[in-house]
């Protein structure tokens, strides 16, 4: 598009900061792991990043982020309105910050915040996103997995401010000790005019470390049964390795566990150090959620099961017997 | 006296879902002669959900109209969604081009205009390009509220209520029509066309336009530099018992 490229021409030599702004995302008084992996992908642009942080709680998490070695500067937008990240709130105070202090970039985790305001800012500021990236190849050019993961799309922006999502579990976390970045507050003009009011939420409450950031899953599908099976068996060998619960489709629309466990092209994307596929056949929407972790280790009676082809140990036969050996043995 | 829905549906023609795409040999995209196409499964679920709004109370809805941006074959899953129940249909046709989201969204927006719709039921993501961003696009561009991965909706009066799934569980919202939904997974299992509506679906309505009778112009503003197959993982092992495997986990240091 012409006009595009004589407005950048224009954008480039009157303004002197080009600088990435980061979107940090909190849960449970916490920077979010998935916040602290897309992180890792601003600094990979090379780029000077400000981090964002919203929300009536967010003096604490800003204080948390100005530790981040890596970020220059926070910005933190404080009032009510932001308490359950609605992206009719978000999109038009992002939209102000970036265009006030021009900034190149902006990047948030894929989470389902990210999900649902990147898209509505890129309507806001005309910018078309880029979800979900994997790796960045440089300042404009970014890979992202296409068709549950069968393809991988290298892809450049030509915008003249580039969105994106970051897939979390393709880039480590940052450090979060050891900086001291300025925080500075932000009072948004924008009225959003928004009619969506938030009504209510029902979260899961875990010990387990959080599905998306755990280092070793365990992970059900329909070979289990039943809801007490899946407990029985996966409850013990999860807790003695320490490992979240994740689950299939099938195991999830038969009842056996909640749906945010998912793992899958349209679940949770995983890729933890250990992943021990339980009674999962291994259809390729599952396989798009788990199959860049490091050890899979797949248990079925079938040894006809696709998730065979991506096990690096695969062991056929009775789950009820082989679970409980496995937890004792471990 | 409630306003009446008039409900848009953007329906996706893509690969099917239990196919396993292959790369072209020119690594620009994934083969496409020869492979089965069908609605995108999360458009169907869009489009089931409209139609159970109908059917519970059919002096909620005024109209279902289904659209789908894409090449003429798209015509096919235009069929389909009036088997299944959609009143009337639109193909803005394409030609072979892939349209970005956002463009798609623009051209959606004046869909909406041109319908008169008051609410837009679309699939989360196409599972060709898994962007997962036309709905909230299009929301943006309309400056209506957006409820994404919906689990559930209600419709009450002017307002609409939808439970949506998020990490860690789920939470609901709630606006005042004219708004943007876009569907999960659970929100429904989608119908079958029967036969004799599959016959029917052939004389009811699917006009055809161009992207220029909607004044949108296809630009592309993303360059797919190349596309290629993942890595492949190296081929496992199996094991005959559970001390293997674990004398196996533990030279992988992985436990």
């Amino acid at each position: 598009m012409p006009s595009n490229i004589v407005f950048k021409r224009g954008f480039a030599s009157t303004v002197y900061k080009l600088d990435t702004l980061a979107f940090v995302e909190s849960a449970g008084g916490k920077i979010s792991p998935s916040s602290l992996s897309s992180l890792n992908a601003a600094n990979q642009i090379g780029k000077p990043v400000t981090a964002v942080v919203f929300g009536p709680g967010g003096e604490s998490i800003a204080a948390d982020v100005s530790k981040i070695p890596t970020i220059q500067k926070v910005i933190q937008v404080k009032g009510d309105k932001y308490e359950h990240y609605l992206a009719e709130e978000l999109a038009p105070t992002l939209k102000e910050i970036i265009q006030s202090s021009s900034y190149t970039h902006f990047l948030t985790s894929a989470s389902a915040v990210g999900k649902s305001v990147l898209p509505r800012l890129g309507a806001l500021i005309d910018s078309q996103p880029v979800s979900d990236i994997l790796k960045v190849v440089d300042d404009s050019t970014f890979v992202r997995p296409i068709y549950a993961g069968n393809a991988l799309a290298t892809v450049k922006s030509n915008e003249s401010v580039i969105l994106a999502s970051v897939r979390a579990s393709a880039f480590t976390p940052v450090d979060a000790t050891g900086g001291s970045a300025a925080i500075e507050e932000f009072s948004s003009s924008a009225e959003s005019g928004s009619r969506t009011e938030f009504v209510s939420e029902e979260l899961l409450t875990s010990e387990r470390p959080e599905l998306g950031s755990a280092t070793r899953i365990v992970s059900g599908g329909r070979g289990l049964k039943n809801k007490e099976t899946f407990d029985e068996l996966l409850e013990p060998l999860a807790t003695k390795l320490n490992a979240a619960i994740g689950a299939s489709r099938a195991a999830v629309d038969s009842g056996f566990c909640d749906n945010s466990l998912q793992v899958g092209q349209t679940g949770k994307i995983v890729a933890p150090e250990l992943y021990i596929a339980v009674g999962i056949s291994g259809a390729i929407q599952h396989l798009a959620g788990m199959k860049d972790s490091q050890t899979i280790v797949a248990i079925n009676k079938d040894p006809e099961s696709a998730i065979f082809n991506v096990a690096d140990i695969g062991l056929v036969g009775d789950l009820n017997q082989i679970i409980p050996e496995l937890t004792e043995k471990l | 006296m409630s306003t009446k829905l008039r409900v848009l549906v953007p329906v996706k023609r893509v690969i099917d879902f239990a196919i396993k795409p292959i790369i072209n040999k020119t690594q620009t995209g994934v083969e496409t002669k020869g492979v089965k196409f069908s609605m995108n499964p999360f458009c169907d679920i869009a489009l089931e959900e409209s139609i159970r709004l109908k059917e519970k109370n059919k002096d909620l809805v005024e109209l279902i109209h289904a659209v789908s941006i894409g090449p003429s074959k798209a015509q096919d899953v235009l069929r389909t969604a009036l088997a299944k129940g959609a009143d009337s249909t639109t193909l803005v046709d394409v030609g072979d081009e892939e349209v970005e989201p956002l463009t798609v969204a623009k051209m959606l927006k004046q869909m909406v205009e041109r319908q008169n719709a008051n609410l837009v039921i679309l699939g989360k993501q196409a599972i060709d390009d898994d962007s997962n961003q036309t709905g909230q696009i299009l929301a943006g561009l309309l400056n209506w509220p957006q409820a994404t991965n919906a689990s559930k909706v209600e419709v009450d009066g002017d307002f609409v209520s939808v439970t949506r799934e998020v990490d860690g569980g789920a939470n609901t919202l709630k606006a005042k029509l004219p708004m943007i939904i876009t569907t999960d997974l659970r929100l429904n299992e989608p119908r079958y066309a029967s036969l004799p509506n599959i016959m029917k679906a052939k004389k009811k309505p699917l006009e055809k336009l161009k992207p220029q009778d909607l004044g949108i112009e296809l630009v592309k503003r993303l360059e797919t530099v190349k596309v290629e197959a993942p890595a492949e993982r190296p081929k496992g092992i199996m094991v005959g018992s559970v001390d293997e495997l674990v004398s196996k986990l533990k030279e992988r240091k992985a436990i």
